[in-house]
């Protein structure tokens, strides 16, 4: 009989993943259920396979996907694709090229399903509870929102996994995050991940895997919760969970390369047996009340400086006041707006565009500001414009794009410009993060959208009050 | 495969800023590139250099010669943010072998062992001593685990398999597939 012990989620996941458990001179060998590659990261871990004439493993287990490096404007009367570099049209063409020779699924260019690698994955059920998940990418996290062990690994790594399907891994200490009570109207998903990093600070789950629990995140529909377990690497953690329930198994649902039929209640009833024992046991329990959360906007040059939108700039920090031209003291809404960016795997989900939609409909973006709004994947475009929003927006005066990464990391071109403020419902607002000078400001799609309207930051609830009100 | 790392005698440099992360390291727009060597130019770039490519004299690193300062020292939780390797191999490429912090960040500890880059985490007392004295000497002894300068001596601690990979050139990727009989063992018994 295997012990009674109770577990938490992430060991459950842990524990059936070892094909050998670590040792005091050697880490555990964990089996790598589906990979994930994009151009970025995944050119070098090719070729270190080719220099010891080894293919990949398991190409059915390896999922490929165009993203960062790829322009956001459309095909050229020439019909060439608008590359920011001859470079990133070639790192493109490498990925189709190391795909299409080792038999690698890729959602490339004339892929209907081509998208941010953390939006389409779990878009086709490709994602699904108890996996483990990898790709050269610190925001893999994003995929535990289905109970999934997701975790970003470097280049060396992606090469492990392409040659054996597994990875060389010490076992991470447990932090449970539970956020109790409700999120007040025109507070959400990433208004709580910016709070909750804002708790714990930076390095604050270092070491660590995250379970997000409690009434809030069980509340939480399933682009939020992805939005939480996204920004779990903004606190330096492994990773972010949250137990399947419910809501994740009626989202999985029907999605083309999850189970179907008789075989997806069946795959159903061992994802609800995933949850944490009763009685199972963190390394370190945080609480937060969510009652209290409300639209953040962060002031500074790393993720854990959110406060909320009717306070003040602290003291202390100095020098990342000065780079974003900020006083302490000043309230944070009413700062000048240059750019506002809405997308990324943060935020670039239906439910996000939605919410950004819902304060722009029928208003102007402010004379001045660059709006650019960018799907996260085709299918989230097409549900927007089948539902209107790309009207909204180009009415509104925004820019609607095609779907990749753009702005949040200013790869393809898409950047702000030196000294200019981005309201961004991006993950990251390091110094020149979305361009040489560029100050960013973290927010969530309403919050982005209001201030593009106003041409300051602005909170977002009056909007929506006018609305339905 | 990196050569072995024993003993690492070099002078420091030292960065006290908090929350170095890859973005300052290497900016991503640089990360076009399907190579991983020659990277060292573009490490700290922009901290190195302004917008119109024109060095800053005020930035350290451009006013030591790196094959002469190979340990570089950082304020606590550096290399937080994103996986790219490509921050390691500028690391090295400029010519550091090993960076000292109060906290380093996970993926950063997991890419710089797997390239000859030593992670060393110590002590605040050690760190203010250590960042004290830039440019002086240090010595990082990998098989003690000791970091040693003027009077003090710091112990540090690595994982102990990639320990091993660095003192005795030990090829990880080598390794893991001399371990594909246990992992098909694993598939079988998994399998539908």
């Amino acid at each position: 009989m295997p012990s009674p012990r109770s577990r938490t989620l992430f060991e459950k996941v842990w524990d059936s993943h070892l094909v050998e458990p670590e040792g005091d001179d050697r880490p555990g060998v964990l089996y790598v259920d589906l990979h994930l590659i994009h151009e970025v990261t995944s050119p070098q871990a090719f070729t270190a396979l080719a220099e010891r004439g080894l293919k990949v493993r398991r190409p059915d287990l390896t999922f490929g996907t165009l993203d960062h490096s790829t322009p956001t404007l459309p095909t050229r009367a020439d019909g060439k694709r608008p590359y920011v570099t001859a470079e990133a049209e070639s790192q493109v063409h490498k990925l189709e090229e190391n795909c299409l020779a080792q038999g690698i699924d890729l959602e490339g260019w004339d892929s209907p399903n081509r998208g941010i690698v953390h939006v389409m994955a779990p878009e086709l059920g490709l994602t699904q509870p108890g996996m483990v998940v990898v790709c050269g990418d610190s925001h893999t996290a994003t995929h535990g929102a289905f109970g999934a062990l997701a975790f970003g690994i470097g280049t060396s790594e992606v090469s492990h996994v392409l040659a054996t399907q597994c990875l060389l891994q010490r076992k991470a200490k447990t932090l449970r995050v539970t956020v109790d009570g409700t999120l007040a109207p025109g507070v959400g998903g990433k208004d709580l991940a910016l709070a909750i990093i804002a708790a714990l600070g930076i390095g604050g789950g270092t070491g660590s895997v995250i379970e997000y629990a409690g009434e809030a995140i069980r509340a939480l529909d399933m682009d939020g919760r992805m939005t939480v377990c996204n920004m779990s690497i903004e606190l330096g953690a492994r990773a972010g969970m949250i137990a399947p329930d419910e809501t994740t198994i009626a989202w999985l649902r029907g999605r083309p390369r999850a189970p179907q039929g008789a075989a997806f209640e069946q795959a159903a009833q061992r994802w609800r047996e995933l949850a944490s024992d009763p009685g199972a046991v963190f390394d370190r329990e945080v609480r937060l009340d969510a009652s209290t959360i409300k639209p953040m906007a962060t002031w500074g040059t790393t993720p854990d400086t959110g406060i909320a939108i009717d306070t003040n700039v602290p003291e202390g920090q100095s020098r990342a006041r000065d780079y974003m031209k900020l006083k302490a003291g000043q309230p944070i809404a009413g700062a000048h707006v240059d750019v506002v960016f809405i997308g990324s795997c943060t935020n670039g989900r239906i439910s996000d565009l939605r919410a950004a939609a819902d304060v722009m409909r029928g208003r102007k973006v402010s004379g001045g500001v660059r709006a650019l709004i960018v799907p996260g994947s085709e299918a989230v475009r097409r549900e927007a414009e089948a539902e209107g929003l790309d009207k909204v927006f180009l009415a509104a005066g925004a820019e609607w794009r095609l779907p990749g990464c753009s702005m949040c990391i200013a790869m393809n071109g898409d950047l702000v410009a030196p000294g200019q403020l981005a309201v961004s419902t991006s993950n990251r607002n390091f110094e020149g993060r979305q361009g040489p000078g560029a100050r960013t400001v973290l927010a969530s799609p309403a919050t982005a959208a209001a201030s593009a309207i106003a041409g300051h930051i602005a909170d977002p609830r009056p909007y929506l009050e006018a609305r339905h009100g | 495969m990196a050569e072995p790392f024993k003993i690492l005698n070099s002078r420091t440099v030292v960065l006290t800023d908090e929350n170095i992360d890859t973005d300052q390291i290497i900016p991503a727009r640089f990360l076009t590139t399907t190579e991983r060597e020659g990277l060292g130019r573009l490490a700290f770039h922009d901290w190195r250099y302004d917008s119109e490519g024109r060095a800053n004299g005020t930035c350290v690193l451009n006013r030591i010669a790196p094959c002469a300062h190979r340990i570089l020292v950082a304020g606590r939780n550096f290399g937080c943010g994103s996986s790219r390797e490509h921050a390691p191999w500028a690391l090295t490429d400029f010519g550091f072998r090993a960076v000292v912090s109060t906290e380093i960040a996970d993926i950063f500890t997991s890419n710089a062992l797997k390239n000859g880059l030593l992670p060393v985490v110590v002590d605040q007392a050690t760190w203010d001593e250590l960042a004290s004295k830039p440019g002086g000497t240090a010595a990082i002894d990998l098989e003690s685990c000791e970091l040693r300068f003027g009077n003090h001596v710091a112990k540090f601690k690595v994982e102990a398999f990639a320990r091993r990979c660095l003192l005795d050139g030990v090829d990880t990727l080598g390794w893991l597939l001399g371990r594909l009989p246990q992992i098909e063992t694993y598939e079988g018994l998994r399998a539908p």
